[in-house]
């Protein structure tokens, strides 16, 4: 109780049931509680079963963090809450498109970072290209610096996405 | 399957009736509005549901509220769309706090008018998600009645609390097929932990036998949990002879006459359990959550106790509080599991091991923190409640609270024996619970004494429900401590802002015996300490509505008191203790 606990960053998974106002009560309750959302992704998994994965990126101390969790499966339609660092190693990806424009005098080097990068040209225009990046949040950050200069106009960015590496679920 | 032949089709409206009925439901709090009249009409024609017709929809919810912290029921409510939802927040919230069964159905304008700002729409499931366990919109009549089934399910399950159920008028006109409880299918998402973990109870039995100096800590959830559970805890409190504190909302889970209750602890608590709290060196905690009107300066709350936390919501473990040994479950069945672990033991209660603890609780007992200056010329509120008390003794009696000094009064000096007979709103606090809490509390009990333990300026947040209380001639007793000012707001100026009276001061009452006569209830009032006796007895003679104006000493304060920001071995006693403690610190300042 005595120093201020250290902040880390924790990447979740959320199992919820696919009904309406389930993404509002997860939100909701991150900013009625003040905790942060650095990131938060969410798609239907299982029609079936009318499941859909949440996957959020927070930062908070140890004790925060196992407040957000104990809340998350405090609401109704919340299944299972996965803190996936701490159930062992896991990727997380997310995507990005990027809009760059610019004139023949860098059209070949913007190529070619995005060549380094393994980034696909989705469109193209004689004064613009749309860049689709995969890879971690880092590799994202990293590939729209090196950008910029040559003229980025438009980010859109998918936000993270996680999975547990190996066979376990989640 | 075997559901097949019960499948029956019936209208929105007459559905809503029949799982009611089906839930064993008797009565209903509310007011009617266009969006619920279909329901309304159901109403009319059965005659198995009693309908409370409550003057304001705040008053429906804590009427619910007081239905069903004394029986142990779901208080239900019933109120139309847009204003008849927005006006039951209030009561919604009181009852999320407080872990209050409660299921509120909400009329709702029909689905093809749903985000088109229609008349009396509001965004009720949008409103009220963080101030519910849960909440339903129905579009389709054919999820009718599993939802109404799985909402009395959510409300009365785990940690109980409100579920609010909206219904677009054309829903509730609109045929499907009905199902009963028994084949509504259990919702996999939901499942609360009832039983502990059986590694847990022994670790939690090994730190009970080796205490030397041991407190239990109980809280609203062996209330929450049942007379079950306070039976238990009793036994183990008995079992191990060691002390026993309770918070507000636990009070009446351990009797208060026994000799190892120590009272309540908290920022009134008395000195003896908060200075127990302080100095133990293994807390049990049953059913309560740590509140910041508990542990005042976390830093500095129990700095030596190993803590053991029983409480059926993860979430209310190491939330203020890191804990030593958290088990998760429902508080009779973690008793049980204790009681029988000990008893495996072959364990018996060590008194030379806690002798030495309790010596030094009696010298804490004897400093009589709830010691008043008494008076001839002026009625001490402390004397008004402490009479109440005794010439209340041997009758089923209720109490119900307002917020505030009284509210405090009450907890410190009415003691409550058994369960169910202490409504009053403490997480929220919010000021008009005590009427209509009152209110349902006599539905449940009819023959009971139901008693409001009040105050002038919290019984006039909800006093139209004196109405109601005459249409239904329900006898509840008001009891009201007038000192003309908001008390606690009065004593916070005093105690922190110099004394500046800021709006504390209600210049204009009403003549509370003219207004109890203008509700055609009976009013009194009572001005001299030596009346006081005759006009209880007056009160309590009389089987009708009273409403009793007891003209209190307008300076009093509520001690003893932790200031915010303090520690537990920090209380003030008394006014004398004001010079001694210094100011409040500005860190205590900014607490609430």
């Amino acid at each position: 109780m005595t120093a201020p606990e250290t902040v880390e960053k924790h990447t979740m998974a959320v199992l919820v049931d696919n009904e309406p106002g389930v993404l509002a009560r997860v939100i909701g309750l991150f900013a009625g509680r003040g905790y942060n959302i650095e990131s938060l992704t969410v798609a239907e998994i299982d029609p079936q079963n009318k499941l859909s994965r949440i996957t959020i990126v927070t930062s908070g101390t140890p004790m925060i963090i196992e407040q957000i969790k104990a809340q998350l499966n405090r609401i109704v339609p919340v299944h299972g809450v996965h803190d996936l660092g701490e159930e062992g190693p896991f990727v997380e990806r997310e995507l990005a498109l990027v809009k760059v424009t610019g004139g023949a005098e860098t059209r070949a080097e913007t190529l070619r970072v995005a060549d380094i990068f393994h980034a696909r040209v989705v469109d193209t225009t004689p004064e613009s290209y749309v860049f689709e990046m995969t890879g971690s949040t880092e590799k994202l950050n990293a590939f729209i610096n090196l950008m910029t200069p040559l003229g980025v106009v438009d980010i859109s960015r998918t936000g993270v996405v996680a999975i547990s590496r190996g066979s376990a679920k989640f | 399957m075997a559901a097949q032949p019960e499948v029956q089709e019936l209208s929105g409206a007459e559905m809503v009736i029949r799982a009611l009925i089906d839930q064993g439901v008797e009565v209903i709090f509310g007011y009617p509005g266009g969006a619920v009249l279909p329901i309304y009409d159901a109403l009319f024609k059965q005659n198995r549901l009693r309908h409370i017709l409550v003057r304001h929809e705040q008053g429906a919810v804590h009427a619910a509220e007081g239905y069903a912290r004394s029986s142990g029921k779901v208080g239900v409510v019933l109120v139309t769309s847009g204003p008849g939802a927005t006006n039951a927040v209030t009561g919604l919230t009181d009852a999320l706090m407080d872990s209050v069964p409660v299921v509120c159905l909400t009329g709702q304008v029909p689905t093809h008018l749903i985000g088109n700002d229609a008349f009396q729409e509001a965004d009720t499931t949008g409103i009220t998600r963080p101030c519910t366990k849960h909440n339903y919109l129905v579009k389709d009549v054919n999820d009718l009645a599993r939802v109404l089934h799985e909402a009395f399910m959510v409300a009365r399950t785990g940690r109980p609390g409100p579920v609010v159920v909206d219904l677009p008028k054309d829903v509730l006109f609109t045929n499907g097929h009905y199902m009963p409880p028994e084949s509504v299918p259990a919702r996999k998402s939901y499942r609360p932990q009832i039983k502990p973990e059986a590694e847990r109870i022994a670790a939690a039995a090994q730190l009970i036998m080796a205490a030397k100096k041991p407190l239990f800590y109980g809280g609203g959830g062996l209330i929450n949990s049942g007379p079950r559970a306070c039976t238990l805890f009793t036994e183990l409190a008995r079992l191990t002879g060691f002390p026993v504190t309770l918070t507000l909302m636990g009070l009446g889970a351990y009797p208060a006459s026994d000799k190892q209750y120590l009272g309540l602890v908290g920022m009134h608590g008395t000195f003896e359990s908060n200075n127990a709290m302080h100095d133990c060196d293994v807390m049990i905690n049953i059913g309560a959550r740590f509140d910041d009107r508990v542990t005042g300066k976390v830093a500095a709350f129990a700095p030596h106790s190993r803590k053991i936390h029983v409480d059926i919501d993860p979430s209310s473990i190491n939330k203020n509080v890191r804990v030593d040994l958290a088990i998760v479950g429902d508080c009779a069945e973690v008793l049980a599991a204790l009681l029988a672990e000990l008893k495996a033991h072959k364990y018996k209660a060590d008194s030379a091991r806690i002798a030495p603890w309790w010596k030094q609780i009696e010298t804490w007992r004897k400093r009589d923190s709830l010691r008043y200056a008494k008076s001839d010329a002026i009625i001490k509120p402390q004397y008004a409640i402490e009479r109440l008390y005794a010439l209340t003794r041997g009758r089923d009696v209720f109490i119900t609270t307002e917020v505030g000094q009284h509210q405090m009064w009450a907890a410190q000096l009415f003691k409550f024996e058994q369960p169910y007979h202490w409504m009053t709103s403490g997480g929220l606090g919010t000021m008009g619970y005590g009427l209509p809490a009152a209110m349902g509390v006599q539905l449940a009990h009819p023959d009971a004494l139901v008693i409001d333990i009040a105050g002038e300026a919290s019984i006039l947040m909800n006093i139209q429900e004196m109405s109601t209380i005459c249409q239904y001639r329900l006898p509840v007793k008001v009891f009201i401590l007038n000192n003309q000012y908001m008390g606690m707001v009065r004593q916070w100026q005093e105690l922190l802002h110099g004394g500046r009276y800021s709006e504390s001061y209600t210049a204009a009452l009403p003549d509370f015996v003219k207004l109890a006569d203008a509700f055609g209830a009976v009013g009194m009032r009572v001005e001299k300490p030596a009346d006081v006796d005759r006009v209880i007895k007056e009160m309590i003679a009389v089987d009708r509505p009273v409403l009793v104006d007891v003209a209190v000493d307008p300076t009093e304060n509520c001690f003893p008191m932790i200031p915010s920001g303090a520690a537990h071995n920090e209380m003030l006693l008394g006014p004398e203790d004001k010079q001694a403690s210094g100011p409040i610190s500005e860190e205590g300042m900014v607490l609430v």
